[in-house]
């Protein structure tokens, strides 16, 4: 009873969010001047007035605010998220397109970077001040410090201008013909350099903050007792401490899994990968209000997701999160 | 250039000939052109959607009545002959016999009258066929448009990307002026032009075939094009030198330009852009504070060192323009007032305006910019500015919408703008100057500029068939704007075509890419 009553307050607190997600940013964007029949207008090389009135007409933007809104949240009810007017296709349509592969980008980069992460931060706990301690540091701080689009592009000069080992932009080769594996292998070349670019800002994070945790657990009472226990210092590590310090990570990962799109927006611009951030991206400059709040809509979905996912797993490390209190 | 609208009168067989033997090598058939867009296509039908994204897949898509060599004479292509009544208010197309649609459907004259209604219900520019009052079919193959006035424009405007001509079986299904969101604007769409539509995924590419029943016998060469969607300029500069793509156009970026110009196997060239007509110039607002006297917009002018934008922040690429038609039009004149850079006569001109010098400053103006690649030119016109005593404030725009609303209202004292000429000057360059068009929006008459005689001969140069006499009133209007000043010209924007040696024949004539592209063909 107490789980049910705990889930249908989350739920409530869940649609609550996304509505006010919605009518913030519905608000925000009315209030902004001018609107995407300018924008429909530029990329048409320019329209007179009566061309923009009909534009605006056709589209519902010459209603009071009022009614916009209200139409809008009364197709979202319906769980329709508008029609893309820059792009004359349901938003729905345009996001679940792109979805794959930004989901593919950023898992890629998130899992390699959290592996090799808590790999780097575990190696450079056990010997704070040598070599490869001070090795990971460099790289973490290089990392994280690096904007993306530069790091993209000194990538892309690097490995596909100067030795032609990637393609420079896109997600496949659409002139090579060949079975399913031609096209996996494809794809997988053109993901190389942004998991890279994008990994590198993550692979920071984790290993710095893996390697602060583990710092600490080492130092920790049951540790020493399972020292003087006789343990090798193998088993040590790997069997009580790593276990021990691994739930600030998840915790991290979780709340980074949330920020999937504003993460992957530099890198997808930088690299063309036709993922929800270019998406995005495009739909803010065009002030194409539908997407974009679909974009939104669809991000705090994840949010609320990935929150769950997050606690869910944390459980599964540390049997004191959730347990009876 | 003499005489060209009535020299149209009769066919243009021999014309034809000469344009099919000016090429020197014997093109190859076969291949795939990979090619580039830099933003996403917002809608692949040419007939509702304009502008130089869509024109590209859009002319391969479908046929338009005429095509232009690099003279700027009119070529046959959907119409075999054509020709102008004496009064001009008739033009009668007579056209192809074999030309059909993808689906294998014939193309006739019903097709080309539902276009023009088409055309003339969802098209931006109202002016290109504002005067067409019907069309008549007499039979399959003669479309007779009436005019209510004589209307030399409507040549230009048959060309390119202008005057796409889309199937009535197809898109006649909805009112005319909903096909701007009919479905098949987008998937499965249905064309009479050299290439068919194989794929199109938005955000990614469009992927074009070769249509084996198109009108022209043997054309085109290439099987396949590949129109990669790439919107970063440093990523697709990338691409042209690593060979990943072959051709692609519309790069503007000076330090891009500049580079690709030194890498091997590529060529990089401005030409193909005069019927575009790519302008960038400084407007100002001729109805707000002292920018009303004319003193004080030739004092800003003499100011301005267009040299410095083009040399410095242009760094050569771009070519000077004048008046507000393009540098590569026939009706452009260069010989008009050019306001050398000269500080003394720009003082004296303020001084006599009215506005003496107090201290270091004489009166304050603001000047916007609507997109982050012209911030340079504004940062540099207040510095220059500053030097006769005109403080200006840079005032930036969260983005295009928000710069647009503030033009279009006449919200502004001097902005940096770009317009395009769009063919011929009643389509591009009237809209500008013409005081019946005053702050009717962004690219309208934004300057509140009004000057009868300026009204006058724009209004006759529209209706004029002979091209002699239609030069001479656009050579008055040119020298009396660049006299006046609603906006200062600057410069063509400095557009380039990127090509590899792999590439035959690539598009440079007056539309560029906005042609059908029937006649490249790509080398061993």
């Amino acid at each position: 009873m107490a789980f049910l009553q705990k889930f249908l307050i989350r739920t409530l607190y869940a649609v609550i969010l996304l509505a006010a997600v919605l009518v913030l940013n519905f608000s925000m964007m009315h209030l902004a001047p001018g609107d995407v029949a300018d924008t429909i207008s530029q990329s048409m090389g320019g329209a007179d007035e009566e061309v923009l009135a009909q534009i605006r007409a056709d589209y519902g933007l010459d209603q009071p605010f009022l009614v916009q809104l209200g139409r809008y949240m009364g197709n979202v009810l319906q769980f329709n998220l508008g029609y893309s007017f820059f792009y004359n296709a349901p938003v729905t349509d345009l996001i679940l397109d792109r979805l794959p592969a930004t989901l593919l980008l950023v898992f890629t980069a998130q899992i390699l970077a959290l592996g090799i992460g808590v790999v780097l931060g575990v190696i450079s706990a056990r010997r704070p001040n040598g070599i490869a301690s001070h090795f990971v540091t460099m790289l973490a701080l290089f990392g994280y410090s690096a904007p993306v689009f530069w790091t993209g592009i000194l990538l892309l000069i690097a490995f596909s201008l100067k030795i032609q080992w990637f393609p420079v932009a896109g997600m496949r080769d659409v002139t090579i013909e060949g079975g399913f594996f031609t096209h996996a292998l494809d794809v997988a070349r053109h993901l190389v350099l942004p998991v890279i670019t994008l990994g590198s800002l993550f692979l920071a994070l984790y290993s710095r903050l893996a390697r602060a945790t583990m710092m600490e657990v080492l130092g920790s009472d049951y540790v020493r007792t399972a020292k003087a226990k006789g343990l090798t210092e193998r088993e040590v590590v790997y069997k009580h401490a790593l276990k021990n310090s691994l739930s600030p990570v998840i915790t991290l990962a979780g709340l980074q899994f949330s920020a999937v799109i504003s993460g992957a927006v530099l890198v997808e611009a930088v690299f063309s990968w036709p993922g929800l951030g270019t998406l995005a991206f495009q739909s803010i400059i065009a002030r194409d209000t539908p997407t974009i709040l679909g974009i939104l809509f669809f991000s705090a979905l994840v949010v609320i997701a990935g929150n769950l996912l997050t606690d869910l797993a944390l459980r599964l490390v540390d049997p004191r999160v959730g347990g009876k209190r | 250039m003499r005489n060209l609208f009535k020299g149209l009168m009769t066919a243009t067989a021999l014309a034809s000939m000469m344009a099919s033997t000016a090429l020197a090598e014997e093109p190859k058939q076969g291949g795939t052109l990979v090619t580039v867009l830099g933003t996403n296509v917002r809608n692949l039908n040419s007939a509702v959607q304009s502008g130089i994204v869509t024109g590209f897949p859009g002319a391969q898509l479908f046929a338009s009545p005429l095509r232009y060599d690099e003279d700027w004479t009119p070529q046959p292509y959907l119409a075999e002959s054509w020709e102008v009544s004496e009064d001009g208010l008739k033009v009668t197309l007579n056209l192809v016999k074999n030309a059909k649609f993808h689906d294998g459907t014939p193309l006739t004259s019903k097709d080309v009258a539902f276009s023009v209604e088409v055309i003339k219900a969802n098209h931006p520019f109202k002016a290109m066929f504002a005067p067409v009052t019907s069309v008549d079919t007499p039979d399959d193959y003669t479309a007779v448009l009436n005019l209510s006035q004589p209307h030399p424009a409507l040549m230009l405007a048959m060309s390119g990307q202008l005057m796409s001509i889309i199937p009535q079986h197809i898109y006649g299904d909805v009112p005319v002026d909903e096909v701007k969101t009919h479905p098949r604007n987008n998937e499965n769409v249905v064309g009479s032009g050299p290439f068919k539509l194989a794929e199109f995924v938005n955000g990614q590419h469009v992927i074009l075939e070769r249509f084996d029943d198109f009108f022209i016998e043997g054309r085109p060469y290439l099987d396949k094009i590949v129109m990669r969607i790439i919107p970063d300029p440093a990523a697709r500069a990338i691409a042209y030198e690593n060979g990943e793509v072959h051709m692609g156009a519309f790069e503007l970026l000076p330090r891009i330009v500049n580079r690709l110009k030194k890498v091997e196997n590529l060529t990089v060239t401005p030409e193909g852009y005069g019927a575009v007509g790519p302008l960038d110039w400084l407007a100002m607002n001729t109805q707000r504070g002292p920018l009303k006297d004319v003193r004080v917009r030739k004092a800003i002018a003499y100011a301005v060192d267009k040299n410095f934008i083009l040399k410095a922040l242009m760094q050569g690429t771009a070519v000077e323009s004048r008046t507000g038609i393009h540098p590569d039009s026939p009706f452009y004149k260069a010989d008009v007032e050019a306001y050398e850079v000269d500080l003394d006569k720009a003082n004296a001109l303020l001084d006599e305006a009215g506005y003496p010098m107090e201290g270091d400053s004489r009166f304050s103006l603001t000047i916007d910019f609507g997109w982050a690649d012209v911030k340079p030119q504004t940062e540099y016109v207040k510095a220059a500015l500053k030097k006769v005593g005109i403080d200006v404030e840079v005032r930036a725009s969260a983005d295009f919408p928000t710069w647009a609303k503030r033009m279009g209202e006449m919200d502004f004292d001097m902005s940096w703008d770009s317009v395009f000429n769009w063919g011929d000057p009643v389509i591009g360059v009237q809209r500008t100057y013409i005081s019946s068009n005053i702050g009717k929006g962004v690219w309208s008459n934004t300057q509140g500029y009004s000057n009868e005689r300026v009204d006058e001969l724009l209004e006759m140069a529209a209706v004029e068939t002979d091209s002699d006499k239609r030069k001479a009133l656009y050579d008055e209007f040119q020298t009396i704007i660049a006299d006046e000043l609603p906006v200062y010209h600057i410069n063509a924007l400095p557009y380039h075509t990127v090509y590899s040696d792999k590439v035959g024949n690539p598009p440079l004539g007056i539309w560029g890419t906005s042609t059908p592209i029937d006649m490249t063909y790509l080398k061993d």
